[in-house]
């Protein structure tokens, strides 16, 4: 591996998963985080479908880097993303037609998820092609272990079941699981996704923003200055 | 003039053709003089940008292209499957084509006169695309066009559940616009033409998890039972809720919050979807466009009379 893979790449690869997560820390692409994993086969194909625009977008962002005008640089980003994610729908339409009409609008959602836009402007640019498809790569990862872990506990709380495959028998097949409604709404992503942001940030407390104001005492009296 | 060397592995004799072509040899010194230029140039700028939305039109027309036939295929079985599924024959594992064509027969019906036509293969016959056809379509006066569908094709595409010869349920196909888009969807009934069995809806773009949630399968038990057509009903007359006219008109509607199944209204009445009026409303009014006489009331008359459907 590790005469393929030299130290950037690895690092571009596995830096997003915990260390720099694009959900977690960098708090980006919560919209479609909240919309797709109320099951997880949903939350998989997204995960898979960003992860390759991901790449792909970026790698293509990178090899033009050199000879993108200024002036519309974030258009020329915005184009080959967007054709990048109309090619990925048309794919998911022709061999995933269930999948496709579940997750509806999020797959043309992608194009304005702002890990993708992110990734190529903070590091697409900046960098040579093939890293930048093992950042988009990695970044996708990112995405996904959070999108996996909520899916994981929306579907299996909010309808007893894994994939689609019966985990806890439900009170109404005569079983002894209540589920979870709020399990099912996009709500319930945000407490998850909220928790795990709270849990890695006591694991990593460098991951903690800094205060950035402090709220003001009134014992302090009117001048507010220290 | 410099001839540029075409970068070549696999196609010589291709290669060795590009080189020869003028055309060509220009376009390569045009590039290399624009890739040349600053970042910033205007030229530059406008060449870059017309280069990439060709290749991306590219790609994405080639996917596009390459992938319909697979993509018509999918909703041709999509639309078989919720056929089924709205007739309530929809069995888990059990293969979508057969079960179709064992179950479920595909009729014609000329909207106006309420007749089946024959002479019309109804495998092949395609509602959507009639529709668009000015000679097979005909445009919706304004005051009568509720759904918003501004025309409609003069012959519909209907779908009979029969066992042992008799008629267990009449599919009907219905749209009409929503809030963002237009649902597409069948509703099936009763062989009396007025009670509901079901209704779904297999192509629409409304907001998810609000007028999305005319997919809910929970939402689409609540029309089972209800009536389409307004019946006589004595008492409601003397009260002036309803007058003569009213008898015999689609009546089944959505109402804002819980229907009150006290009241005999009830059985007209189906919830509306929280959050999501507009898409309520334009389900309402699709559902009484299609049962009106603009619709498919000519041809449930006949469905009710003794003498049945002339074909």
């Amino acid at each position: 591996m590790s005469a393929i893979l030299n130290d950037e790449t690895k690092k571009v690869l596995t830096a997003p998963l915990v260390n720099d997560n694009p959900i977690t820390l960098q708090v980006l692409g919560i919209c479609s985080a909240l919309a797709v994993t109320s099951q997880m086969s949903t939350s998989l194909i997204m995960a898979l479908a960003l992860t390759l625009v991901t790449a792909f977008s970026s790698a293509a962002i990178s090899a033009i880097r050199n000879h993108i005008p200024s002036s519309i640089r974030i258009i020329v980003q915005m184009t080959i993303i967007a054709s990048l994610v109309i090619v990925v729908d048309q794919i998911l339409k022709a061999f995933a037609y269930d999948v496709s009409k579940q997750l509806s609008v999020f797959v043309g959602l992608i194009i304005t998820n702002c890990i993708v836009m992110g990734r190529a402007e903070g590091y697409a640019m900046k960098n040579p092609p093939l890293e930048s498809f093992m950042d988009g790569i990695g970044n996708g990862l990112g995405y996904s272990l959070i999108l996996i872990i909520v899916a994981f506990f929306r579907e299996t709380l909010g309808s007893g079941k894994l994939l689609g495959i019966e985990v806890f028998k439900l009170t109404k097949d005569g079983g002894w699981y209540d589920p979870n409604g709020l399990m099912l709404l996009p709500p319930s992503a945000f407490f998850i996704i909220g928790l795990i942001i709270w849990a890695v940030r006591q694991w990593k407390p460098g991951q903690a923003e800094k205060v950035e104001f402090k709220i003001m005492s009134i014992a302090h009296g009117e001048g507010g200055h220290h | 003039m410099p001839k540029n060397k075409v970068p070549c592995k696999h196609m010589e004799k291709w290669c060795a053709v590009l080189e020869k072509n003028e055309q060509y040899q220009k376009f390569i010194i045009y590039k290399d003089k624009v890739l040349a230029l600053g970042n910033d140039s205007l030229e530059k700028t406008i060449a870059i940008a017309v280069a990439l939305c060709l290749v991306c039109a590219v790609l994405v027309s080639f996917a596009a292209v390459a992938l319909k036939p697979l993509q018509i295929d999918n909703k041709a079985a999509d639309m078989k499957k919720n056929i089924l599924d709205v007739a309530g024959l929809l069995e888990e594992g059990a293969d979508i084509n057969t079960a179709f064509s064992e179950k479920i027969e595909a009729k014609i019906v000329d909207l106006e006169t309420g007749d089946y036509v024959e002479n019309i293969n109804a495998d092949e016959f395609d509602q959507r695309k009639a529709a668009k056809d000015p000679a097979q379509s005909v445009a919706i006066p304004k005051e009568k066009d509720i759904a918003h569908i501004r025309v409609k094709a003069k012959y519909a595409k209907v779908f009979l559940v029969k066992e042992a010869g008799v008629t267990k349920s009449i599919i009907l196909p219905m749209h009409g616009y929503g809030l963002w888009s237009t649902l597409y969807g069948f509703l099936s009934l009763d062989a009396d033409g007025q009670t509901v069995q079901s209704i779904n809806f297999y192509d629409q773009a409304e907001t998810p998890g609000l007028g999305g949630e005319v997919v809910n399968p929970n939402w689409r038990a609540l029309w089972k039972g209800k009536k389409v057509y307004a019946e006589s009903d004595q008492p409601s007359l003397e009260k002036g809720l309803i007058t003569e006219a009213d008898i015999g008109e689609p009546a089944l509607s959505l109402i804002k919050g819980v229907v009150d199944n006290t009241k005999p209204s009830a059985q007209y009445q189906v919830d509306g979807l929280a959050g999501a009026t507009l898409t309520s409303t334009g389900v309402t009014n699709l559902v009484r466009y299609w049962m009106s006489n603009e619709g498919f009331a000519p041809y449930l008359k006949k469905v009710r009379t003794v003498k049945g459907v002339k074909s």
